[in-house]
């Protein structure tokens, strides 16, 4: 390699913009036909269609509804905080989407003898033949999860309403408790794997055929984060800062056009970030059958199990009514906190005996 | 009680349901099926190219919403007719009592259901747009 600027060569500049630029455009189509089949499979389990209209079966609705949003008109309430409130919609949304930053959807390909991982804060040494990535990955993700309810809170306050700003209260008392018992839970990962590094927590799941997958580990673990990440990312049936039959539309009530839209396509690419997380912590990441052999499985497989578990978010959603505020506050304090502390020492005893 | 059991059982009925045929109706371009007996717009049924109404008033006095206007006047062959026979459908409540208080079975209500319009003054259905299409 010609070309080196800082000590790396060209080709590690090109590959991080064209990993950057395919990873978001793709998690921007995913966050845009999530809400599209959101509709869908809700639709279906009410026995309905969903939406049909536009294209076939609906199919440019996600586009229809830009478009629509684009065009709808900007309306700042007259004693809102101006500035708090035009800045809150874009710190919702960048966190959503700069967690992927540290997420391994693939493993290493080779593109004109260069090698390259499937992550986009990852770099391959040829000196070292090894892959350098963020080493506390998951730190950085917990981190970046928890900024998103500034974006929220900051909504809430800077809208005027008091309905915002219900909402935005309830945003930040849900996430602040459900983040401990997510936080707790994964401990428990991090005593099995030794490691916060994302790439390597994916490698160690590598083995067995599924079976080195922590949710084989640690199944209680994995069900609280799922069941704490959708409480930190205000999906039903947790959606209670912005709860229709209570707050009207809670934080987002004095929002219109793209503000609006902004913080719906952060609700949603939280949910692909945290499925993704979810995938990459308990479910083996991108390992599957004979990802050896042709590395552009990988991605495949790690896009299939994100969807899936997607899919059961929307099944949740499409089952499940709303969780009463003091139960919401119970399950968190009472109910998985103690478990995931439990969790921990009974790992922690295993581990230390094997 | 364990609270996970009546969740899964739940998820379980959405899953099928899922599965299931949507009833949605797509309906402008899907017609509903309309029975047979429904009480839609009414028509004046015709005989030997004329309306068989002889503005016998009963179905003004029957009506409960006091929708319908009938005048009465004599043709050529001295024979009584409606010379007006106006509905407001704005008014009519499709009770059907017109159709059962007619002594010669010159009023009957169709399948048609579908009354929009855009002035209040199109609600008035006239004799002409009230008489039977062929």
């Amino acid at each position: 390699m010609g070309i080196e600027i800082l000590g790396l060569p060209m080709m590690y500049y090109i590959a991080m913009v064209a990993k950057v630029l395919v990873a978001f455009v793709f998690v921007l189509l995913t966050v845009a036909y999530a809400t599209y089949a959101e509709r869908k499979i809700i639709g279906h389990m009410q026995v309905r269609l969903g939406p049909m209209r536009t294209g076939w079966h609906g199919l440019l609705q996600p586009i229809a509804d830009g478009l629509k949003l684009f065009f709808k008109e900007e309306i700042i309430p007259s004693q809102a905080s101006t500035f708090a409130f035009l800045v809150a919609p874009l710190i919702a949304l960048i966190p959503a989407f700069i967690t992927f930053a540290v997420i391994p959807f693939g493993g290493i390909i080779e593109v004109a003898g260069y090698k390259i991982p499937l992550q986009i804060a990852a770099y391959y040494d040829t000196t070292a033949g090894q892959v350098y990535d963020v080493n506390v990955g998951v730190l950085y993700i917990l981190a970046m999860s928890s900024l998103g309810v500034y974006g929220i809170v900051l909504a809430g306050w800077a809208s005027n309403s008091k309905y915002s700003l219900m909402g935005g209260l309830r945003a930040s008392a849900q996430m602040i408790s459900y983040e401990l018992a997510a936080g707790l839970s994964i401990i428990a990962v991090f005593m099995l794997s030794g490691t916060l590094s994302l790439t390597k927590i994916v490698e160690l799941q590598s083995g067995w055929g599924g079976f080195e997958w922590y949710i084989v580990k640690q199944p209680l673990a994995a069900f609280m984060f799922f069941v704490c990440a959708l409480a930190e990312i205000n999906r039903t049936p947790f959606d209670l800062p912005e709860a229709e039959t209570e707050l009207v539309s809670g934080f987002c009530t004095e929002y219109s056009s793209m503000k609006y839209a902004m913080f719906f396509m952060a609700e949603y690419a939280n949910m692909v970030t945290v499925c993704a997380l979810t995938v990459t912590l308990f479910l083996g990441g991108w390992n599957g059958p004979f990802t050896a052999a042709m590395p552009l499985l990988g991605p495949l497989y790690f896009i299939a199990k994100v969807y899936f578990l997607m899919f059961v978010c929307m099944w949740i959603r499409a089952t499940l009514p709303r969780y009463r505020y003091d139960q919401l506050m119970h399950l968190g304090w009472k109910v998985f906190i103690p478990l995931a502390l439990v969790n921990i020492v009974v790992t922690g005893i295993i581990g230390f005996f094997i | 009680m364990n609270p996970i059991t009546p969740i899964m059982n739940g998820m379980k009925i959405t899953l099928k349901h899922m599965f299931m045929k949507p009833v949605t109706l797509q309906y402008p371009t899907e017609r509903p099926k309309v029975a047979a007996r429904f009480r839609g717009l009414h028509a004046l049924n015709v005989s030997h190219d004329k309306a068989k109404c002889v503005a016998c008033y009963l179905c003004p006095t029957v009506c409960p919403a006091k929708c319908i206007t009938v005048e009465a006047a004599e043709d050529a062959n001295h024979d009584k007719y409606a010379s007006v026979y106006e509905i407001d459908m704005l008014r009519c409540i499709f009770c059907g009592y017109c159709v059962e208080a007619c002594p010669v079975d010159a009023v009957k209500m169709t399948g048609n259901f579908e009354l929009a319009n855009y002035h209040r003054q199109d609600f008035i259905y006239t004799k002409e747009r009230l008489l039977e299409k062929k």
